[in-house]
């Protein structure tokens, strides 16, 4: 109640603060916005993003980082992302949930929470920007880096689970702050410093992200999405930008600070059905131009190893399909841990291979769709201008299907704002890990976090993307160095698990029995 | 071999008229009566991170309410009446966590409620007797 009513009052606050901008809007607030917060943007990327010359080519060190990590992971669990893949899926089906826990949370619940943070923009708008910068060459590496990214997710999910704190009313707190800080105490006293600084860094940076990628990221693409829909350049709501921001932050403010679970919980029904038209509508496409389908493929191939005039050559085209998988599936960044730990189960390693499915699903499946959409509809064109994300996807869509930029705007808007609570919460968890919990703690954290929904409106394309990308993109710093320390704990985690699963030493409950 | 004869409770007119012909047979029959609640619930939802933090917290309170404010009256009162009665809270899809409970506790006869639903939204949606029906292996009694 007292909670509810300081809602109320915040709302209320909030609408004080971001009154005035209207106002100020005839002055071009869109620009002055762009112009405060540019020169801090570039800043910060230029540094998450130093890179280092590869035959002629800059390579940003972080994709190798993650990439690396992700390969490494791969063959130190013995490609754990095959092997345990059909086992995930009896997993997330219930075969093994006892029929007594019922009403926990369960594997597939933690997958579709997980999912619906990473599904997004990502997958729209992300796939556009790498195919147009790379080529169809870049869908390869994209296909490559989603199914190395799986074995990333499996060993961050596995430790969020089992680092996770459990308070004595049944709440869960979870993610690389715990781990990272708990794990690498328990490893040696020696590394106790050293986990608390890396906890401290991922809190910081996750900060950071969900006010960059899972926050301006998303108003300023779906925003772009609904102007270019009403008109392009002519639409009314063309330099109201501010405008789209106060609305969407509204929405969110009611969820974030309001505890209206209504809105998110509407939203998060509706916004697995738009993944599953945005899917199905790639597909039906795919089809009705089947007889392009192997052309497409020979592209696929044919420019991961030769990229005729794409920038940076093949290193170019890999480096810009690593990017916007990375981007988009978000593994070894240690986001999704924070969700996926909520899940009941007393053996960790279950959800690591749970979680093996979210880069499957978003990079192998959805990003590979979109990508075969845009190539086959001959929407891919290079001299298009890279920072229309969007704008390239539903082109290719509406050339197929004329009224589907309608469709897409709606999804957009969607994944958008279920990108943005999910955000919001791994923000908040990191914030309340390194401030603690209390009323007035969270109060700042989300107040700022619609600020920068407004913000993010109203900035151009490039400064945003920058900056999201920067701080999405450090996480993995902290997140990667811990996780090495932390391999021999999963290692003998998965081996005790597979070998009573190989010798069918676990309980299966069946089909029948999860639903009751 | 005793009876033992499950009947399904909510808060609702008929769930009371099959309760009170479940107890009259049981009275008749000296079976025993298997109080039961399912709350409706699905393993497959989708949900906010925030609802899935809370969600054990959340488990116990409606466990707890269900017990108290539903289950926990009839089954003293039946007690009260001389019958051997125990109350079952559950989480699940209506139909099926019935069978399930029956299946568990070796119930000969299942007794619910005519939820009265129109005939539309029984086709759309099925409803939890005929679910019954169809994959239950004891008979199943549905109390108009």
């Amino acid at each position: 109640m007292l909670r509810r009513m300081m809602g109320h009052k915040l709302i209320l606050a909030i609408s004080l603060i971001l009154m005035p901008w209207p106002l100020l809007a005839d002055d071009g607030i869109d620009t002055r916005i762009n112009d405060a917060i540019r020169p801090a943007a570039d800043v910060v990327s230029g540094f998450i993003f130093s890179s280092f010359p590869v035959a002629g080519v800059q390579v940003p060190f972080v994709l190798v980082w993650l990439i690396f990590a992700a390969t490494f992971f791969t063959f130190y669990f013995r490609f754990i992302n095959f092997r345990a893949f059909k086992h995930g899926f009896e997993l997330v089906r219930g075969d093994y949930s006892d029929p007594l826990a019922a009403g926990e949370v369960t594997h597939f619940q933690a997958l579709a929470t997980a999912l619906s943070g990473t599904v997004g923009l990502g997958n729209i708008a992300g796939v556009a920007v790498a195919v147009s910068l790379g080529g169809p060459g870049a869908t390869f590496w994209m296909i490559l880096a989603g199914l190395l990214g799986m074995s990333s997710k499996f060993v961050e999910c596995t430790l969020g689970v089992k680092y996770r704190n459990e308070y004595t009313d049944g709440t869960i707190s979870g993610g690389p702050m715990y781990y990272l800080s708990k794990g690498l105490a328990e490893r040696s006293g020696k590394l106790k410093g050293l986990g608390k600084v890396l906890a401290v860094m991922f809190a910081v940076f996750c900060i950071g992200g969900s006010f960059g990628g899972g926050n301006m990221f998303q108003a300023n693409q779906s925003f772009m999405q609904l102007v270019s829909v009403t008109g392009g350049e002519s639409s009314w709501l063309a330099d109201k930008g501010w405008l789209f921001g106060l609305v969407v932050a509204s929405l969110v403010g009611l969820v974030v600070i309001g505890g209206i679970q209504g809105i998110a919980r509407v939203t998060s029904k509706i916004v697995p059905l738009m993944a599953v038209i945005y899917v199905t509508a790639g597909i039906a496409i795919i089809f009705m131009n089947l007889s392009a389908v192997p052309a497409a493929f020979s592209a696929i191939l044919a420019g991961a190893f030769t990229a005729k005039g794409i920038s940076g050559g093949v290193i170019g085209v890999l480096i810009q399909g690593f990017k916007r998988a990375a981007f988009s599936n978000e593994a070894g960044i240690g986001s999704a841990a924070i969700a996926h730990s909520a899940v009941r189960t007393n053996k960790p390693v279950t959800e690591g291979f749970v979680a093996l499915y979210e880069p499957f699903i978003d990079t192998v499946v959805v990003c590979t769709i979109t990508a075969l959409v845009i190539i086959i509809t001959g929407t891919w064109n290079p001299s298009v201008d890279p920072s229309q994300g969007v704008a390239l996807t539903s082109a290719a869509f509406e050339s197929a299907i004329s009224w589907f930029p309608w469709v897409l705007t709606v999804a957009v808007v969607l994944f958008a704002f279920s990108t943005m609570i999910s955000w919001s919460y791994y923000g908040l968890k990191a914030w309340t890990y390194l401030f603690g919990e209390s009323l007035v703690t969270d109060a700042v954290y989300k107040l700022l976090f619609l600020f920068f929904i407004v913000v993010g409106s109203s900035m151009q394309l490039g400064s945003v993307i920058d900056f999201s990308d920067a701080m999405i993109f450090a996480m993995a710093f902290p997140n990667v160095i811990g996780i090495y320390f932390l391999l021999p704990v999963v290692k003998k985690e998965l081996d005790d698990y597979w070998k009573d699963y190989k010798a069918g030493n676990l309980k299966k409950f069946g089909k029948a029995a999860i639903r009751s | 071999m005793s009876k033992v004869l499950l009947v399904g409770v909510d808060c609702s007119e008929c769930s009371v008229r099959a309760l009170r012909y479940a107890s009259d047979r049981a009275e008749v029959s000296k079976a025993q009566l298997i109080v039961t609640h399912v709350i409706d619930w699905s393993p497959y939802s989708f949900n906010t991170p925030q609802e899935n933090e809370d969600r054990h917290k959340r488990r116990e309170i409606e466990l707890d309410r269900a017990h108290k404010e539903i289950v926990d009256p009839i089954v003293s009162e039946l007690r009260a009446n001389g019958l051997f009665a125990r109350g079952v809270v559950r989480h699940g899809h209506p139909a099926e966590t019935l069978n399930a409970v029956g299946d568990e506790f070796g119930a000969t006869n299942i007794i619910i409620g005519k939820t009265g639903s129109s005939r539309i939204k029984t086709q759309l949606f099925g409803s939890v007797a005929n679910t019954l029906i169809q994959i239950s292996e004891v008979p199943v009694t549905v109390v108009p």
